[in-house]
């Protein structure tokens, strides 16, 4: 049977075009690649190519015809034996093609059911929330006292006496013994194969970390900062985050990116700036940033056996601090599961990370006040535990959220929306978002104080919302 | 450009050279019914076309072996049918549907086979190469002696990553073949317009990784080529670069109005380069295969690209609740709530 050619669409837009010139006639044999016609797109004008051999039995648009519509049959092309009487056989009215059945039929076929379209906050109407605070080791266990750093080395150093292909590498993790000191002793233990320094090139490492975890390793990264995985950002979203969707849940990258993040103490603001919300936006990421040692360690862990892509948000002022760790064999704390610190009934306060630090100091000042504050720690902010800041809110009646990062599109603000989605009936105030000033980190001490959030302003959002 | 071997090397037998032109004339016709697919509106967005390049995917597929990885651009059909991959699958991904490898959820630029060690498939210029350097990392840490072909043009030959990775290849030894598939064209933009120096082969040389340029439009000299850096890198020498110098007859996608280049250079490369015309003639001449044979070879892949076109074409669109799956290896985080 003849072949009909059709328009082509030569862009991904094209819908019409304007048959500009045919470079053959009727009767020209023509064979796959060479140039039939000349094709103004909305763009420029294209040349179209023959897919098959034949003979150019009838052409059915003449040249200068203006918007022809893609999938028109332009021209009929006969195949060895055939001639042109059989064109008759060929319909040369426009068919309607393939393209514009899809079309139809799509918003049909793709119009999200509802049960499918999951959104992080679910609808409207109040319902009971409950929340997801218990306790993340049993009554009696014994406790020790240790630092953020040490919890953490630990947790590193367990997860990969469990497993042979979880290494470590980054900057300075091995012969150094970590920038920080994080990693102090585990080259020692490991050897160079599994803590691995590399030369200072974060974009390079990175993309070779996320082809060891699609080749079935199981890497931590380090950052020294998280300030210098923008150099690595690319292969931190668009490799690792995005490949286990883009290839039809075939292959992922089951790996750790950890490394301080946030403002450490005069170092200006290239090193100063907090990522959590940055992460977060991410589907295909989990986010994790801890505030105490026990959480640290724990988090950790679940983040070392977790299968996906985790960013590990750390903090250099905490480090040095201590806090109790339990001692226990395997000890894990899931995602998604936030910790109440602080029971109380007046106001909710969340928090993550080391806005922790002014949550828990304004709540203390506060309470001397007679104002009863419930203290919320995220620890993981993707997934986010909704159900317990919801269900805090509902009983408080009144949010103030806490962190170091910029107040544009910050985490505060995705909190307030779930809010007032969920709980709107329940809140008494609007909530009020606490968090780094709207400019680049300064320098000059008494600036970069001002440039952070503060317990005070945490004091003052509070009295605010319970009107004070 | 290289000259090209004369003649059938000896130990080249006539089942390897049908064997060649076979799947070399198998990514041509694909990639040209893909073309027709996209003049339909079938497959949309972008499409990239490999016609014209054929001879270096195939020749390196001829010297790998069961085991060894490949990771690659957008520009990735030819690939995936050299290392096996099924024709159906690849069509169905270009359509977005069900049948695609990635489920219609990749598309033409974002394809993977876990099977045949396929591992993208990537469309950010010049991130498959520490990716690739990667793959050779877990290689070598598991302690096997599997290669890593990493394929990227001479246009990802100019991006950063590309020298992070030398480095660290070569610091770290590890077992990866940089394939630089230079087809001379970045996009629009011509080798001599965004590139100091001509030879990219010897961009090694600051690392001290061995480079070679090869001849991309001559399938043996590919293949050839390919054994002695599989071998340096089997042996635990590290990294090899391969420079092919090569073709694109179409534009770089199919929205590429080809004004950067005359049509008489693209036709010179068609009538004189051509590589599957020289395995054609080579095996017409040595008398290895006449005219009826190699209709019967044309007969067949004709039928195995209808076939993947009519695959592509009735396989379904992806089921909505797809939208929500392989975000999260285990579950959706926001589900943990529900």
């Amino acid at each position: 049977m003849p072949t009909e050619i059709l328009m082509p669409a030569l862009s991904p837009t094209m819908e019409e075009g304007t048959l500009a010139k045919w470079l053959v006639k009727e009767g020209d044999t023509v064979s796959s690649g060479d140039i039939l016609a000349e094709i103004e797109t909305d763009k420029a004008t294209m040349e179209f190519e023959a897919v098959d051999e034949g003979v150019i039995g009838k052409i059915l648009v003449e040249a200068g015809s203006e918007g022809v519509k893609v999938n028109t049959p332009i021209a009929v092309l006969l195949e060895e034996g055939e001639s042109a009487d059989d064109i008759g056989e060929t319909s040369a009215a426009p068919a309607s093609g393939e393209k514009a059945t899809d079309k139809d039929d799509a918003p049909k076929d793709n119009a999200p059911k509802d049960e499918a379209a999951k959104a992080p906050a679910k609808a409207a109407a109040p319902v009971e929330v409950k929340s997801n605070a218990s306790p993340d080791w049993p009554e009696g266990t014994e406790m020790k006292t240790q630092t953020v750093r040490e919890a953490l080395r630990d947790a590193m150093a367990e997860e990969m006496r469990k497993d042979e292909n979880v290494y470590l590498m980054g900057e300075e993790v091995a012969e150094y013994q970590g920038a920080y000191k994080v990693s102090q002793g585990m080259l020692d233990e490991f050897g160079p194969k599994r803590v691995v320094d590399t030369p200072i090139t974060e974009h390079g490492f990175t993309g070779i970390a996320v082809g060891a975890a699609f080749g079935g390793l199981k890497p931590i990264v380090e950052f020294m900062t998280f300030n210098f995985a923008m150099q690595a950002i690319d292969q931190i979203i668009n490799s690792a985050a995005k490949t286990l969707y883009m290839s039809g849940g075939q292959m992922g990258a089951p790996m750790v990116f950890r490394g301080p993040n946030g403002a450490a103490a005069r170092v200006g603001a290239q090193h100063s700036q907090d990522y959590a919300a940055w992460y977060a936006q991410i589907p295909g990421l989990k986010v994790v940033m801890p505030y105490s040692a026990s959480d640290y360690k724990g988090l950790m862990k679940t983040a070392i056996n977790d299968p996906n892509p985790v960013i590990f948000l750390e903090n250099e002022i905490l480090y040095g601090r201590s806090f109790d760790v339990p001692v226990l064999d395997d000890f894990k704390i899931p995602f998604g599961k936030a910790r109440i610190w602080k029971e109380g009934s007046d106001v909710t306060i969340v928090s993550f990370g080391i806005g922790m630090q002014y949550a828990l100091e304004a709540a203390e000042k506060l309470a001397e006040e007679g104002i009863d504050a419930e203290v919320i720690d995220l620890r993981t902010i993707r997934p986010l535990d909704y159900d317990t800041v919801l269900a805090s809110v509902m009983k408080t009646n009144r949010c103030v959220t806490v962190e170091e990062g910029f107040p544009v599109g910050s985490i505060g603000n995705h909190l307030s929306a779930v809010i007032m989605e969920r709980a709107f009936d329940y809140l008494d105030a609007p909530v009020i978002n606490c968090a780094g000033k709207d400019v680049p980190m300064p320098y000059a001490a008494n600036l970069e104080k001002l440039a952070l959030v503060t317990t005070q302003e945490v004091i003052e959002a509070v009295k605010k919302v319970t009107y004070r | 450009m290289a000259t090209r071997k004369a003649a059938a090397t000896p130990n080249i037998s006539a089942d390897e050279l049908k064997t060649y032109y076979h799947d070399m004339l198998l990514i041509r016709r694909f990639e040209e019914k893909a073309g027709q697919l996209y003049g339909m509106g079938l497959i949309g967005g972008f499409c990239h076309l490999y016609i014209g390049q054929e001879a270096v995917v195939v020749g390196l597929e001829a010297a790998a072996e069961e085991g060894d990885k490949r990771v690659t651009s957008y520009r990735d059909h030819g690939h995936m049918l050299a290392c096996g991959m099924n024709p159906d699958g690849v069509m169905a991904e270009l359509t977005g549907r069900e049948g695609g490898y990635s489920k219609g959820k990749g598309g033409s630029m974002h394809m993977f086979s876990k099977e045949k060690n396929f591992y993208g498939g990537h469309g950010i210029v010049g991130a498959q190469v520490p990716i690739g350097a990667g793959l050779a990392f877990a290689d070598k840490y598991l302690g096997n002696d599997r290669v890593t072909f990493t394929y990227f043009g001479d246009g990802a030959a100019n991006q950063g990553q590309v020298y992070e990775s030398f480095n660290m290849a070569a610091l770290w030894k590890l077992p990866v073949i940089f394939v630089i598939e230079n087809n001379q064209y970045a996009m629009g933009t011509s080798q001599k317009r965004s590139t100091s120096s001509p030879e990219i082969f010897r961009r090694g040389e600051a690392y001290g990784i061995p480079g070679e340029m090869v001849d991309g439009m001559d399938v043996l000299a590919v293949k050839a080529a390919g054994e002695k850096a599989i071998a340096h890198c089997r042996a635990g020498d590290g990294p090899y670069i391969l420079e092919v110098k090569t073709y694109r007859y179409r534009g770089h996608s199919m929205s590429d109005p080809a004004k950067y280049r005359t049509r008489e250079e693209v036709q010179k490369m068609r009538t004189e380069k051509d590589p599957i015309d020289h395995v054609r003639d080579l095996l017409v001449s040595g008398g290895h295969a006449s005219e009826d044979d190699l209709k019967e070879i044309d007969k067949s892949i004709k039928g195995i690209v209808n076939q993947s076109a009519e695959f592509a074409k009735d396989s379904p669109e992806p089921g909505v609740e797809e939208l929500w799956t392989d975000i999260y290896a285990d579950v959706a985080p926001q589900d943990e709530d529900a």
